[in-house]
């Protein structure tokens, strides 16, 4: 119930349609229960008294009853087709809204099909009800009582006769409903699962067509595709039984007055002109009764869908700014980490329902997928091990470069993703200018943070669009300044339309190395005083690295960077090099220091540059002394 | 569905003409498509479940004939049972009707849950279907179509014909019978009062008609912008880490308000025009009450009629628009779905641009040598990519591909696994040009490892198995021992059964790379394609894989694209790249001794090597590791 008022609530919005709309039905139910009276007259006054005036003026009225009529049938169905759409555009705006404010923690677990269908699908189920199904619930109330009414001021006693069918109706529909609402529930979960294994199979193409899988993901598809139709017919197995049945009942009331009206009309004290109209008001009843059915399973359905909806709404973001915080436009750089401790575990823990399991949540943290019914939003994975980051101590004075280094899963990426407040430490802090990025605004932290991250996403729109993604008031010479200085303006320039050349959804038709200097231009275009560069130049080749990196020498320049990075060759230049394992600082120091003692540092130097000294050696003796001599 | 013979996806024989356009722009060509088409391709759908169907209508006639009875019998309780006070007659037409009810009653049962389960099935292999093409289609497809757009297709628009098979067909089927049913009735009430109710009939069909056209147009600009507010939230939802790192969230929220509100202005515009056509049919109706009501109280005046009759014939006229306002009440989801329909029919017939020749045979156990000949390939026409590559590869070589981003490397993977096929000149494998043998056997044969690894929500297991679906825990074990991974992931809490999600947030990025490795193992290829795959992967578990990768080579033909040369220098043969053209091929020695393109390339790694202090030269060992020769 709760969740239908939450639902209204939107409607309210839109108060002044809503009454409109709730008049224009009104109207129409008056206009509707005033013809059955008309024809009454005409029955009893026009035939039975042989009045062709009174036929005349009778049939006139019906002409104007039912023009008025129109009209408000018009200005009903306008103003609840206006007012749901328009809750639903609010509901989805806020979905959305919502949604790209949560925190990385957030969407770590969320898959982007489920998600989806709930900002479509059940969003449209849930505009259903405020639209359709409450005016139908009103429309099915007032008819209702109103022809109760009139029926009583006909005849009371063929009213009772006839009203002992409504209780029946009632328990019918209460039955329904306890029985419908987890069916519709799982009909909606379902479909998300079907929504994700379909997201997921286009996103993940490639590797489908690689492995030649095209038959095993069809078959994957056809399972849960299986179990939505199942549990979508089962719904609607018990609908196409209840309805029906509901009419059945109320029909039997009319049987009833047939046979008790007949008998008092033979006895004289019921007219026929009587008996007729109360019959054909009963007759109206069919229809409101086979509504109420609808009604109830538009009911149910909103409330599952709403639930899913108010799930997303209701989940507060790990990372929330407080309110009140002074804006800080400008920021020197010094980035201080303080025995930072940080896990994943903790960082979820923060999503309600994730962390802790209760009954009324409809979250789960759910570890085996298998369990379909139970499949939530959120998945579970315990991929992470306890704390991926621990006692972090660290200090960048501004204009560092501070370099991390260590073996995959190391936290390298995590731990610079602290510094933009993608996610919340679990203890301890991180400091921008000796202030606890939790006091700034997020958009002012993250307006002087520029981040190249491992995984280029770029949008589809044009090139220039891209660049310009975290600064859209940039002018076409910035852009272009930040494509020269990431090194993209060649091959920028070779694309068909340069700037203006629209790039696909993941960026297609650009590779690997073409994207990642997309990616850099981005991050450089918004000036940013801290720029951290995760991995960021793995998949370019070499000539276009180094130049990326004699380009970056001097954005670093002026600017605290942190480098993630596999390859020493990247980082011998940083003023500090931090060495992670299992989360923590093994070694610190600069290159120089590093490699004199022994260490992990001195470890993977042996691994990667004492070769290539060697090598590197080896080779300018040839290239040096005798290119041509070699054969 | 386990044909894996890749017909074009038109299931029985279907007139619907190619569509000529491209995907993407019939999203935005409202043009003029006749609804015929769409209901005849439904058809072919619904044509395996006809037998239901004609259930469906005899049950409908029960209903029919039940709806109908009740009046009737009204009727004669009134004039037959109560004028003349016949007890037993009144309670011959109470049970009368109640047995009325109660077959109407079953049979609605009966006929709507039939109607439905056709319906859902419908949907269901229309999804089948679509999704089935969906992955025969090639990627130029999937370069031009975004996800969210496919999404829109698959959901809503399939969803859209819902309502047109559960209720559409058969409610239509249904009311034309009513109709029918209350005509004959009213003719034998009084053919006269019938004839003058009649009238209105042209007035209905015309107005409806004007309906139909301007509505179905709106419609269809609904569906579209729909699909954009669905593409929007795609891309949107799984970009969202960049949208936060550059603080984008204010301007797209202001965005999809846009697209958002677009929607909603179509919405209201498309149901602002369908509002009115109830009403208008009201209208009608009271026209035809009223002749009834005068013309029949003439009647009755005159004696030609009796008052029961009439009471019947306004309850007949009545019942006479319940179909047709029905019809109209369905106009907005029949529009809908003839939208909807449009759309994904517009889908399924989508060319497969690369599908298996009809005579394409399975490619046999393969020792890989791979050839190609003067090919020529361009992904879009007129702008070559390729511009006459020939190269030969022996069983077990190692060839490595060198360039600059843009010079074609890739593009030489993705012809060689048939991705794309080739303007001009031939590939051939073990001497089958690859155009003769089926995808799923070359692909089967030929493993891929990409820059960015892709793991699909699932297990860990399940994500190594992918490679070969029916390999046991042992095997699965073995490959992930092979590339180092066994140790990390039995760190894990729950080991193998850990679960991975769609982007495989939480593991690190070389977790996944060190997952799709195994993955690539597992499924023993003859032919193995390293794409920049050692990129993400840090030095030091590139030691620790090296084994795992040297086990992984041997014996298999290898391509490998690496940017830094030092990881190449042991390849058999070194394909230098530039615009679209081997410029230098030859071992690392020779092509040093060339001193050409690869020479500079080298020499400018060494030189270049970092730009600071001697002692740190920029190149390091293997980001693909080689067998040495």
């Amino acid at each position: 119930m709760a969740i239908l008022l939450r639902l209204l609530r939107f409607a309210y919005k839109y108060r002044l349609f809503t009454l409109i709309g709730y008049l224009c039905l009104i109207g129409t139910i008056i206009l509707n229960l005033v013809q059955p009276l008309i024809f009454r007259q005409v029955i009893d006054v026009g035939i039975g008294e042989r009045n062709t005036t009174a036929l005349m003026e009778m049939a006139f009225a019906i002409v104007v009853v039912n023009v008025v009529s129109s009209f408000c049938g018009f200005g009903m169905s306008y103003c609840n087709e206006y007012v749901s759409q328009r809750v639903a555009y609010d509901i989805r705006n806020d979905l959305y809204d919502h949604l790209q404010r949560l925190s990385f923690a957030y969407h770590d677990r969320a898959s982007t099909g489920e998600l989806m269908s709930r900002v479509t699908s059940d969003v449209e189920h849930s505009r259903v009800f405020v639209g359709t199904g409450v005016l139908q619930l009103v429309n099915t109330v007032i008819l209702y009582v109103s022809i109760l009414a009139i029926m009583l001021s006909l005849s009371w006693e063929l009213s009772l006769v006839s009203l002992a069918t409504l209780p029946l109706i009632g328990i019918t529909a209460v039955q329904y409903r306890s029985r419908v609402q987890p069916m519709f529930r799982q009909v909606q979960r379902q479909w998300a699962v079907l929504t994700a294994v379909l997201q997921e199979n286009i996103t993940g193409v490639r590797v489908v067509k690689a492995f030649a899988r095209e038959p095993f993901e069809v078959s994957k598809f056809k399972t849960e595709n299986d179990a939505y139709l199942e549990r979508n017919v089962a719904t609607t197995r018990l609908q196409s039984l209840v309805f029906p049945m509901m009419v059945f009942i109320s029909s039997m009331g009319t049987v009833a007055i047939l046979w008790y009206g007949g008998l008092q009309v033979i006895e004289g004290s019921l007219s026929v002109g009587s008996l007729i109209a109360f019959n054909s008001y009963l007759m109206r009843l069919a229809g409101p009764t086979r509504q109420f059915g609808a009604i109830v399973a538009w009911v149910s359905r909103a409330i599952a869908s709403g639930e899913r909806l108010f799930e997303i709404l209701d989940t507060p973001s790990p990372v929330r700014e407080r309110s009140g915080l002074p804006a800080r436009s400008t920021i020197d750089g010094q980035v201080t980490f303080e025995n930072v401790v940080f896990s994943y575990g903790k960082a979820f823990a923060a999503i309600p329902g994730y962390g802790a399991v209760t009954e009324t949540s409809a979250f789960k943290p759910i570890v085996h997928a298998r369990d379909r019914e139970d499949r939530t939003l959120l998945r579970g994975t315990g991929a992470s091990p306890a704390s991926v980051i621990q006692e972090i101590n660290l200090e960048a004075h501004p204009n560092e470069v501070v370099a991390l280094i260590g073996h995959t899963g190391s936290g390298k990426s995590t731990l610079t993703s602290l510094i933009p407040r993608f996610y919340d430490v679990s203890s301890g802090s991180v400091k921008v200018d000796g202030i606890d990025v939790k006091e700034y605004r997020l958009a002012d932290l993250r307006r002087n943070v520029g981040i190249v991250m491992q995984e280029t996403l770029l949008f589809s729109a044009t090139v220039a669009e891209n660049i310009a993604f975290g600064n859209v008031e940039a002018s076409m010479t910035d852009i272009k300044r930040a494509a020269h200085a990431a090194q993209a303006y060649e091959f920028i320039r070779d694309l068909p339309e340069q700037f203006e050349t629209k790039i696909g959804e993941r960026g297609v038709n650009l590779s690997g190395g073409q994207r990642q200097r997309l990616a850099i231009a981005r991050a450089l275009l918004i000036d940013p005083r801290i720029l951290i560069l995760d991995d960021a130049t793995a998949s370019v080749d070499m000539k276009t690295e180094f130049q990326i990196q004699e380009a970056l020498r001097e954005l670093m320049a002026g600017r605290t960077t942190f480098i993630v990075a596999q390859r020493l060759s990247t980082i011998t230049h940083a003023d500090q090099i931090l060495v992670l394992d299992h989360g923590r600082i093994v070694q610190r120091g600069t290159h120089l220091e590093l490699i004199t003692v022994p260490g992990p540092y001195l470890d993977i130097y042996d691994m990667q540059l004492r070769d290539q000294d060697e090598a590197r050696d080896a080779a300018n003796r040839e290239i040096v002394s005798s290119p041509t001599v070699i054969k | 569905m386990t044909s894996q013979k890749p017909s074009p996806a038109k299931p029985g024989p279907t007139p619907p003409p190619p569509s000529h356009r491209r995907e993407d722009e019939d999203d935005e060509v409202l043009g003029k498509a006749y609804d015929q088409r769409i209901v005849e391709r439904t058809w072919i759908f619904v044509h395996p479940y006809r037998i239901h169907l004609l259930w469906s209508l005899a049950l409908m006639v029960c209903i029919a004939i039940g709806n109908l009875a009740g009046p009737y019998l009204i009727k004669i309780a009134i004039d037959d049972a109560i004028a003349n006070s016949n007890l037993s007659l009144l309670a011959v037409a109470a049970i009368g009707y109640v047995a009325a009810s109660l077959l109407v009653w079953v049979a609605t049962y009966g006929q709507s849950y039939i109607m439905s389960w056709v319906g859902q099935t419908v949907l269901f292999s229309m999804r089948r279907e679509l999704f089935m093409h969906l992955q025969r289609l090639s990627f130029n497809f999937y370069d031009r179509m975004e996800a969210g757009r496919i999404m829109s297709r698959m959901t809503g628009d399939v969803n859209a014909l819902n309502d047109f098979l559960t209720s559409g067909i058969v409610s239509t089927a249904s009311d034309l019978f009513v109709l029918v049913g209350i005509v004959l009735l009213m003719f034998a009430l009084n053919w006269k009062l019938a004839l003058a109710t009649m009238i209105v009939g042209p007035i209905i069909g015309l107005v409806t008609h004007l309906y139909r056209t301007r509505s179905r147009n709106l419609y269809r600009e609904v569906r579209w912008q729909n699909s954009m507010v669905t593409a929007y939230l795609a891309e949107n939802i799984s970009g969202v880490r960049a949208v936060q790192a550059f603080s984008r969230e204010n301007l797209n929220q202001d965005r999809f308000d846009g697209v958002n509100r677009e929607n909603l202005r179509r919405l209201i515009r498309a149901t602002t025009f369908s509002a009115g056509f109830g009403p208008i049919i009201t209208f009608i109706s009271t026209v035809a009450t009223v002749l009834v009501v005068w013309f029949g109280g003439m009647l009755v005046l005159n004696g030609e009629m009796t008052l029961g009759s009439l009471w019947a014939f306004l309850a007949y006229v009545g019942r006479f628009f319940e179909p047709i306002s029905d019809l109209s009440a369905r106009y907005n989801s029949m529009q809908a779905a003839m939208a909807g329909g449009e759309r994904v029919y517009a889908l399924m017939d989508t060319p497969v641009a690369v599908q298996d020749r009809d005579d394409a045979y399975q490619l046999g156990e393969i020792s890989g040598s791979v050839k190609f000949k003067d090919v020529i390939f361009e992904y879009v026409p007129g702008r070559p990519v390729l511009r006459g590559i020939s190269l030969e590869a022996t069983p077990g070589e190692v060839i490595a591909l060198v360039g600059h981003t843009g010079a074609g490397k890739s593009s030489i993977i993705n012809i060689l696994l048939r991705f794309y096929d080739i303007k001009d000149g031939s590939i051939t494998i073990d001497g089958h040009d690859i155009r003769a043998v089926t995808m799923a056997s070359l692909r089967r044969q030929v493993g891929l490892v990409l820059q960015e690894p892709f793991l699909f929500s699932g297990t860990i297991r399940d994500n190594i198995r992918y490679g070969k679906l029916e390999a046991n825990d042992d095997e699965v074990i073995a490959a992930a021992r092979a590339v180092n991974l066994h140790d990390f992931i039995i760190g894990l809490p729950l080991g193998y059964d850990t679960e991975v999600n769609e982007r495989g947030a939480s593991l690190s990025q070389g977790q996944k790379q060190l997952i799709s490795f195994a993955r690539a193992l597992i499924a023993d290829p003859r032919i193995l394609i390293l794409d920049e795959a050692t990129a993400s992967v840090d030095t030091a578990t590139e030691k620790l894989i090296q084994y795992g990768l040297d086990t992984l080579m041997r014996g298999r033909t290898s391509f490998v694209i690496a940017h830094r040369l030092s990881t190449i220098k042991a390849a058999s043969q070194i394909l230098v790249m530039r615009q679209g053209l081997i410029i230098e091929r030859g071992t690392h020695d020779e092509l040093l001794t060339q001193e050409g393109y690869y020479y500079n390339l080298h020499r400018m790694q060494f030189r270049e090597g970092g730009g600071n202090d001697d002692h740190a030269p920029v190149d390091e060992t293997a980001s693909v590791s080689l067998p040495h020769v």
